[in-house]
């Protein structure tokens, strides 16, 4: 990695400066993580009074548990209706905008600031237009002859945290999608204009290929997204419920440990996350250096 | 005021590539010194050698009577103009210029007064209480020299300084730079790869190739008197001609080519001549005469570029010359060179062989 | 675009009203509710224009809060959450500056080894080690303090590799300059690459304080005490009251409350916070 041309003599200085991140780093990161690993392989008794070396038990444990994998699949349809409800709404508001002219600011501004609202807020703005017995979604819903309840139903419960989800990420996919769009030369544009495309083949046959870096950082971006920075939605409305039906991996890791007080579960839970995160910041980072020649 | 002293300074960058293999130089006090030569050639590497941003592998550098081979760039006692003036972009000019006397706790109104003084020598007076991206590009290169300036060092290192300006201003400024090294009369060491910018604004002119000292001396002797194939080449434009021996013994016009030609000394097998030494009209004195083709002439206003191909031979050749001679492309046209615009060139050694008085 | 036919852009217009409008829905719900009366919902649904009941409900959650559900007077968890997103934003701007500088301008042992230490931060998002985090924090008694709440979160990855990225890609000569005019390596980090750096801090600092703001699991873990309740996780006690359906006037009201700030900062600093959001994720 390279440093400038010239540098800066000194003995203890450079380790002075990176001492803060360094110390915050080890103790706050590092060791815990690593008590995450070691705790995976030990399970503590119902008392907490014995602890004993189990060696991959806990993985074996929760891989053969149904629980467990119901949140692995909740977690895929999560985050996958996530990805695709924001990323094509998204989508669909920047190519629009892109092609005004006076109006592009003021749009945008009015389009991006539910990135400043936090997942749990946003949790339970839908929680309440969704409410039951006074939301004004579930009363529309039952004249067109649906009765809404996501109290009783799984499929209605991940319905909400999904809009709740996806509103909240609009705003992040949408400025990606512009900039994307604002990087396509115009000169192509016309010139497939000038090949004879209209708008919806020009799109598809120029713009969203072209699109394709921006929209490959993305799908990882929301999928990390759906899986980490979600707990919030879940936690402030359905809690997981009903029936497990919401209960996705970052949820089920927090309320088996802190509420279940199962350490070692949690713990082997953890580094599986732990897992999941590193394959995709390699795949973030592998792409990032395609992006490049592209 | 002071001398440098460079004695057998080497670079050896990590990895083992040497830019800088051996360079002996004294730049006398108040002398102004200019290192010339291509890209690569470790020009810029020796400059920041003596500025102290690049460590010294091998040698020994002084600076007045100081040793400073280990000391830091603030140290030395140097102010260094940089090519592409490296101003602080958030400051005025007027703490552009300060801030290297602050640093050095200088009083307030000591660096008033220097700031203003060195403003008013550049004409930049105006220009103090703006922010760099505010100035033309010569604006930029004065308030650079200012920088130097104000702080009244032992000597004044310039990289490429006039390198990002266009020509017209370029020209400009090497006569200010000139006008101004007179005046301060301040050791100065100034790279270039412009031979022009080089000849005009040298006391002493240091050809540099490979990381080697091809040849030193006054701009005019180096001109006169190439040491080498490359340094005949590289100064002087449009470029010296070389030409086999061989050619000018056979085509160079009779008995009295044979004669003048076996007074070249030993070893010499490449003539090297000047564009301007090939004449259209016959001299009175002893002459080679050759003949060629015009292929392609270029008025360039007070003077003219023939380019031609020498009779029975695929020798490109340039000739300059004085106002536009009536000639037209594809002629045939006849020149002369007189015996004392031939240099005798060894082309195996590279060296120019040592010829009479 | 190259046609310019009225009909397609009035077709543009309207998509464009309409997704204005969803995003902006659930806002206008939240703000209609939080200015209605308390028997307003016992009706069966709420109504879609707002109340007189503004001020009262504001007045009443930014003094006392829920104390029934457990939840402190709103002014002082925005007060909390203001300190918090504070601490958080200006410690790892500080602690990502220092760490960038010392790995851009010096060379030295283990330099590889560190910047691997902070990129693998990266992958270690709080959620996934929650148990053990939280007992680090507990053994170094720092459950219910600021001090608690903030530095935990200070070490940033992609702030220290924003400024790397962009130290960069200040001229060589600048810092040639510098020495040559007898700054050291303290002094040009405070007079030349600071001033320099301004408009990236600027706009990582509008990234980092919403995501201070946001924070939820960790305060939710670390604080038991509601005197340091923040705000976001204020709200969620709030609706899971006891007894009964919430209080949902009072909730929306905190929730516009909670809200405001970040929304405020995206809006007021708009350019700022594209450059920071844009320019992070690279």
């Amino acid at each position: 990695m390279q440093t400038k041309r010239m540098t800066f003599p000194g003995r203890w200085l450079p380790y002075a400066l990176l001492a803060p991140q360094v110390i915050v780093t080890l103790i706050f990161f590092i060791w815990p993580s690593l008590q995450a690993l070691y705790m995976s392989l030990l399970r503590e008794d119902a008392f907490g009074l014995n602890t004993s070396f189990v060696g991959l038990a806990n993985f074996r444990r929760l891989f053969a548990d149904t629980y467990y994998l119901d949140s692995l699949s909740v977690t895929a349809v999560f985050a996958i209706g996530t990805t695709l409800l924001s990323m094509s709404a998204a989508l669909l508001l920047a190519t629009t905008v892109n092609r005004m002219l006076r109006s592009r600011n003021g749009y945008t501004t009015l389009l991006v600031w539910p990135y400043a609202i936090a997942p749990a807020i946003a949790g339970v703005l839908w929680w309440f237009i969704f409410n039951p017995s006074i939301g004004i979604v579930p009363y529309v819903l039952e004249m067109l002859g649906y009765r809404w309840n996501h109290r009783t139903s799984g499929t209605d419960a991940m319905a909400l945290v999904i809009i709740a989800a996806a509103w909240k990420q609009i705003a992040y996919n949408f400025l990606f999608f512009l900039a994307g769009l604002q990087s396509i030369p115009q000169s192509l544009i016309e010139a497939a204009a000038i090949d004879g495309a209209g708008p919806v083949k020009r799109f598809w046959t120029i713009v969203f290929p072209l699109l394709t870096p921006t929209t490959f950082f993305l799908m990882v971006v929301n999928v990390v997204y759906a899986m980490f920075d979600t707990f919030g939605v879940i936690h402030a409305t359905t809690q997981g419920g009903p029936a497990q039906a919401t209960n996705i991996l970052v949820y089920k890791v927090y309320a088996d440990g802190f509420v279940g007080l199962n350490l070692g579960s949690s713990a082997a839970q953890s580094v599986i996350l732990m897992a999941i995160v590193v394959a995709l910041t390699v795949v973030q980072f592998r792409f990032i250096e395609r992006r490049v020649n592209y | 005021m002071a001398s440098i002293r460079i004695e057998g300074l080497e670079k050896t960058y990590p990895g083992g590539v040497k830019a800088v293999k051996g360079i002996d130089l004294e730049v006398a006090d108040g002398e102004f010194v200019v290192l010339v030569g291509p890209s690569g050639c470790g020009k810029s590497t020796l400059l920041r050698m003596v500025a102290g941003l690049e460590t010294i592998s091998a040698g020994a550098l002084h600076i007045g009577e100081r040793r400073v081979n280990e000391l830091e760039p603030a140290q030395r006692d140097i102010a260094m103009v940089f090519q592409n003036y490296a101003l602080y972009p958030h400051m005025t000019v007027f703490d552009n210029l300060a801030y290297g006397l602050k640093n050095r706790g200088f009083k307030r109104d000591e660096i008033r007064r220097r700031v203003e003084a060195a403003a008013t020598m550049l004409e930049i007076e105006a220009f103090l209480p703006r922010k760099p991206r505010q100035l033309s590009g010569g604006q930029r290169q004065r308030v650079a020299m200012g920088r130097a300036l104000v702080r009244e060092p032992a000597a004044f290192l310039f990289d490429e300084p006039l390198s990002n300006l266009d020509a017209k201003l370029r020209v400009q400024m090497r006569v200010e730079i000139k006008k101004l090294q007179r005046r301060l009369k301040t050791t100065s060491l100034y790279v270039t790869h412009d031979q022009l910018e080089a000849m005009t604004l040298a006391d002493r002119l240091v050809v540099l190739n490979d990381g080697r000292i091809e040849q030193v001396g006054t701009p005019m002797e180096i001109y006169a008197r190439p040491a080498s194939l490359f340094v005949a080449t590289f100064i002087g434009s449009p470029a010296m001609n070389l030409i086999p021996l061989d050619y000018l013994h056979t085509n160079g016009g009779g008995d009295t080519a044979t004669a003048l030609l076996h007074d070249l000394p030993e070893g010499t097998d490449i003539v090297g001549i000047r564009p301007d030494d090939l004449h259209m009209r016959a001299p009175s004195e002893p002459h080679l005469v050759v003949e060629s083709t015009l292929e392609l002439f270029e008025a360039a206003g007070a003077e003219s570029h023939l380019y031609v191909c020498l009779a029975g031979s695929d020798q490109p050749t340039v000739i300059r010359t004085a106002g536009q001679p009536p000639v037209a492309e594809g002629e045939t046209l006849r020149f002369y060179v007189t015996r004392d615009a031939l240099h005798p060139f060894n082309r195996e050694s590279g060296k120019r062989i040592g010829d009479h008085g | 675009m190259v046609e310019h036919r009225p009909l397609s852009q009035l077709a543009a217009h309207l998509i464009l009203i309409a997704g204005v409008a969803l995003v902006l829905f659930p806002v206008y719900i939240a703000i209609v509710a939080s200015t209605q009366a308390p028997g307003e919902f016992l009706r069966g649904t709420l109504p879609l224009v707002p109340g007189g009941h503004a001020l009262e409900n504001y007045r009443a959650m930014w003094e006392s809060g829920l104390s029934r559900a457990g939840a402190p007077p709103v002014g002082q968890m925005l007060f909390n959450s203001l300190v918090m997103a504070l601490a958080i934003t200006l410690g790892k701007l500080a602690i990502s500056l220092l760490s960038a500088f010392a790995i851009v301008y010096f060379r030295f042992p283990f330099r590889l080894f560190f910047f691997w230490l902070i990129f693998v931060t990266l992958m270690l998002p709080v959620e996934v080690r929650i148990i053990p985090t939280f007992q680090v924090v507990a053994d170094l008694g720092m459950l219910n303090s600021f001090a608690g709440l903030s530095i935990p979160l200070i070490a940033s990855a992609t702030a220290t590799f924003l400024f790397r990225q962009f130290f960069m890609t200040v001229p060589e000569e600048l810092l040639e300059a510098a020495r040559v005019d007898g700054a050291g390596p303290l002094k040009f980090f405070k007079d030349i690459l600071l001033p320099l750096s301004v408009t990236n801090i600027a706009a990582l600092f509008v990234i980092l304080f919403i995501y201070g703001w946001n924070q939820y699991l960790w305060p939710l873990l670390i604080t038991t005490d509601s005197d340091y309740y923040t705000v976001v996780m204020g709200i969620q006690r709030m609706t899971t009251a006891a007894d009964g359906d919430p209080q949902w006037h009072l909730v929306m009201a905190a929730v516009v409350m909670a809200a405001l700030p970040p929304v405020l900062v995206i809006l007021f600093m708009q350019r700022l916070f594209v450059k920071g959001l844009t320019e992070t994720e690279k």
